[in-house]
């Protein structure tokens, strides 16, 4: 991301603001919004499923026009996922967050913007999600110099 | 109790999906948050300024749109603040473990038919609803 270092520093910024104001729009920084969609046995809001709804057919049309471009405006190649499989981490991760998503009524990004309001909740959710994605790196950190130990890379 | 609210729920989210969609026309970036600010952490030269920059847009947007629309940034919920904070650990760690949350696997993966994206958006979707719908039992028993 360095062709034009103030354009692309805008955009990522821009890009950020609108994701809040999405976000914000959306109902997913109201944290009881969110269980209410989780919880159908207790007056159930749908709403949410209409962000993944809106969400999903915006990007899915662009995505197949964009990517029609040999690459992107202001960096060499697109960098998407490859892994396929269905690992372990994948599926024990995803129902930690799960859990965690269900009990404080927070994903990142709206625990994130909801944060910068200055509420102590949410300061106190995105302090600790920081404090929780650290750990997950020392861990991952320990997992891989083991690992390398074990298995030294020959050449 | 929270009111339904299709429209705005929607154009909130295509939002959402234009905000992918220029980190992808610019960038060839995948808009996952987990994915964007653990990698933070990971301080990798030349890696580190466009997440810095898109978490500080993430933020003075919240702060922003805080100001101009309180009731969008409503505390509505009845949880405390100790579950809130185990919240937090389980939501970081777990999204960095499962590689991604709500949006990477959500939004972007899902549009790219991930068949991985979908196991986890359905683990999360799953493992959400069970634990909200717990918690509802128990505070409606108490």
């Amino acid at each position: 991301m360095t062709r034009s270092p103030l354009l692309s520093s805008a955009v990522v910024f821009g890009a950020g603001v609108l994701f809040a104001g999405g976000l914000a729009l959306s109902g997913m920084t109201r944290p009881g919004k969110v269980i209410a969609f989780l919880d159908p046995l207790s007056g159930w809001d749908p709403s949410l499923a209409f962000v993944m709804v809106g969400g999903i057919l915006t990007h899915m049309l662009a995505y197949r026009l964009v990517l029609r471009r040999p690459s992107p405006l202001l960096a060499s190649a697109f960098l998407l996922p490859t892994r396929k499989d269905i690992s372990p981490a994948l599926l024990v991760g995803a129902a930690l967050f799960g859990v965690g998503w269900g009990l404080g009524g927070f994903c990142p990004g709206p625990g994130l913007a909801a944060a910068a309001s200055g509420a102590a909740k949410p300061a106190v959710f995105a302090a600790s999600m920081l404090l929780g994605m650290f750990v997950f790196k020392l861990w991952n950190d320990a997992q891989q110099r083991r690992a390398a130990r074990q298995a030294p890379v020959s050449g | 109790m929270e009111s339904f609210t299709p429209i705005a729920s929607t154009i909130g989210g295509v939002l959402i999906g234009l905000s992918a969609t220029i980190m992808l026309l610019f960038f060839g970036r995948v808009t996952g948050i987990s994915g964007i600010v653990g990698g933070l952490f990971d301080r990798r030269p030349g890696d580190f300024g466009w997440r810095a920059l898109f978490t500080a847009g993430l933020l003075v947007g919240g702060l922003v749109f805080s100001l101009l629309s309180p009731e969008a940034f409503a505390d509505t919920s009845t949880r405390g603040l100790g579950p809130v904070a185990l919240a937090g650990l389980l939501v970081g760690f777990g999204t960095r473990l499962g590689s991604g949350c709500t949006s990477g696997h959500g939004i972007c993966g899902l549009t790219r038919l991930s068949v991985r994206s979908l196991v986890a958006v359905l683990t999360f979707m799953a493992t959400g609803a069970l634990t909200a719908v717990l918690l509802g039992r128990l505070g409606a028993a108490a």
